[in-house]
């Protein structure tokens, strides 16, 4: 197993530096470009050489690169345009706000879909498997920001219950981040449903399962003994996996609901053509979701002791 | 009647074919119902500019934000109501569907088709090939979908053809992965073995024996990923990434309506229904070809 641990792991590192070089030479490889988002467009030609000559710019692209990849390893991606302060100091915080946002979203569409998977899962083509296949394929249909669209009608405008913003943890913070995390929650709650019930279905109809009915043990026991924990294996998987989908998700809704999140950063950042932000937190989100990809194949790799020997 | 509308021999085989795959899929429900969707905003996309209905562009500033079913000056008739520029809704939907059909079709066309060569290519030659392009279809993978988005369209600017790259590039890997599973198994089959011993070229047969066989769960796939590429667009207009006003958008509709949702929800809840209307089409359409291919 450790070796194809080390595998995957210099696989994660090789995928981290192409990204990086190859982000590096979309935004900085034309140094005039970056000196006039960096200080302006109103700038002498003197200002910005002793811009770019403080900072490097003028050595050759390569050893530029090399540069910029060392001081990212320390945390310093430069000085933020929009804010005048370090990219860093930026970041973090929002950082810590999409955390609190993607916990509540990924437990409670676990535990959710876990749930609705396992009830389908058990009777296949029954009234409730069909009514639960049925609404998982309608609000998977439903893309956030037009479930949020439906929300804010009906919960702000509308019944006027819920504020339409949510600028982070601060007084409101529980009520604001209720249409936030329902928005996100009804989008992704179906596909992970769909996994678990097939799951779930497919444990239900093999032999062990079968005997065990058989031999009288009671329905519930079956369930939550036998085949729930060998019906996890596969789903575990695919939500691991989409927790890069589901950080796609969360820039959107960060956007819809202006919340103080890292995803908003990034989109304001963009806007602004704050290059080095934008830089940041892309790198930030690569690192995420292959971090998170390594951990969902050793994590299977843990629950499946089949697989080691491939 | 159907003998008299097809006097074309080779047209009766094509048409035949289709009219037997609807006939098979007449058994799911599900699927008819996702095609009936589908086709119906087809043909209302197709139609746009033979129906009666309003200028898109047109702007009647007496009638800001005007609830549906009102009555306009001069006659018009706003049977769903304005936009915040005075705008008729009803027919800038309408539009709104023959843009979204027109890009989401371009778009998922490139994207499959790089898929495609990208997956039979990384299946059936293997080794070398099979390595690069598994590590640029993982690498493009590793990226978060918006935040490919961004970086490209923020960098490049958002125009037609950028879009359709950003879209390309993001969604391309993923079709590969798919192809490539399926190329992987069916690259062992003895008609492979038979071209293979007859001579043929790889090309001829990557693209002549391999691909024409892939085609069903690719069908499948495709009404999905057209789904997925459906919002993309319409998301990229809300970012205000997509293409640039005032051409009816249903993303930007959305977006600006909702600047002014305390004024009347009515503006924002159309195009947010329309969109979502057209993926559950695609996505039940899929649903019911799944169904089906399963079945035998």
């Amino acid at each position: 197993m450790l070796p194809l641990i080390g595998r995957r792991l210099g696989m994660m590192i090789l995928i981290m530096l192409v990204s990086s070089f190859i982000l590096y030479s979309l935004f900085e490889s034309d140094k005039d470009r970056v000196v006039i988002q960096a200080i302006g467009p109103y700038t002498s030609e003197e200002q910005r050489q002793a811009w770019l000559d403080q900072r490097g710019y003028n050595e050759p692209f390569l050893e530029r690169y090399v540069g910029w990849v060392g001081r990212a390893f320390r945390g310093d991606f430069g000085t933020s345009v929009q804010f005048d302060k370090p990219v860093m100091e930026v970041i973090l915080p929002r950082l810590m706000n999409t955390g609190i946002l993607a916990l509540w979203v990924f437990s409670l569409t676990v535990m959710i879909s876990l749930v609705l998977g396992v009830l389908s899962g058990i009777a296949e083509g029954s009234a409730m498997d069909r009514s639960i296949s049925f609404v998982s394929v309608l609000t998977t249909s439903v893309p956030e920001f037009a479930s949020a669209t439906f929300l804010l009608a009906i919960f702000v405008f509308w019944l006027g219950w819920l504020p339409g913003t949510s600028s982070g943890p601060g007084a409101f913070f529980r009520k604001e981040l209720i249409l936030p995390v329902a928005v996100l929650v009804i989008f992704n709650f179906g596909y992970y449903t769909r996994m678990m019930r097939a799951s779930m279905a497919e444990v239900m109809n093999s032999q062990y399962v079968r005997t065990a009915v058989l031999k009288g043990m009671p329905f519930r026991r079956v369930v939550l003994k036998h085949a729930l924990r060998n019906a996890l294996i596969a789903p575990f998987t695919v939500m691991v996996l989409q927790i890069n989908y589901l950080l796609s998700g969360v820039i959107v809704t960060e956007v819809v609901f202006a919340y103080d999140g890292f995803g908003r950063r990034l989109y304001e950042a963009a806007q602004f053509n704050d290059v080095f932000v934008v830089e940041a937190c892309t790198m930030v989100a690569v690192a995420l979701a292959v971090a998170t990809q390594f951990i969902s194949e050793i994590g299977y790799m843990i629950l499946n002791p089949r697989i080691r020997l491939t | 009647m159907t003998d008299q509308a097809l006097p074309l021999p080779a047209r009766r085989t094509t048409f035949e074919k289709l009219l037997a795959a609807i006939a098979l899929l007449k058994e799911s429900r599900i699927g008819m119902i996702g095609l009936c969707i589908v086709l119906f905003l087809l043909v209302v996309a197709i139609i746009a500019p033979v129906l009666p209905i309003m200028d898109p562009l047109k702007q009647y500033s007496s009638h800001l934000l005007a609830k549906p079913m009102t009555e306009g000056p001069d006659g018009v008739f706003f049977w769903l109501g304005t936009d915040d520029l005075g705008r008729d809704l009803l027919s800038r939907l309408i539009w709104g569907a023959q843009r979204v059909f027109i890009w989401a079709g371009l778009a998922t066309l490139s994207a499959y088709t790089t898929g495609m060569l990208m997956g039979v290519a990384a299946g059936y030659l293997g080794g070398r090939w099979d390595d690069i392009l598994s590590f640029i279809g993982n690498l493009i993978m590793s990226f978060p979908l918006i935040v490919l988005y961004l970086v490209i369209i923020g960098r490049f600017g958002a125009t037609p053809l950028n879009i359709i790259v950003a879209v390309t590039l993001a969604t391309g890997p993923q079709v590969m992965r798919i192809v490539r599973g399926i190329v992987l198994d069916l690259k062992t089959r003895d008609y492979i073995a038979a071209a293979q011993v007859r001579g043929e070229h790889p090309i001829y047969i990557m693209l002549v024996e391999l691909l024409p066989n892939a085609r069903g769960p690719l069908i499948v796939d495709a009404c999905l990923r057209m789904g997925y590429v459906t919002i993309t667009i319409a998301l990229l207009g809300y970012l205000g990434l997509g293409l640039p006003p005032p051409d009816p958008d249903w993303g930007s509709m959305i977006n600006a309506a909702q600047k002014f949702g305390s004024f009347g929800a009515n503006a924002m809840l159309w195009p947010a229904a329309a969109v979502s209307t057209m993926v559950l089409g695609l996505n039940m359409l899929a649903d019911g070809l799944r169904e089906i291919s399963l079945r035998d």
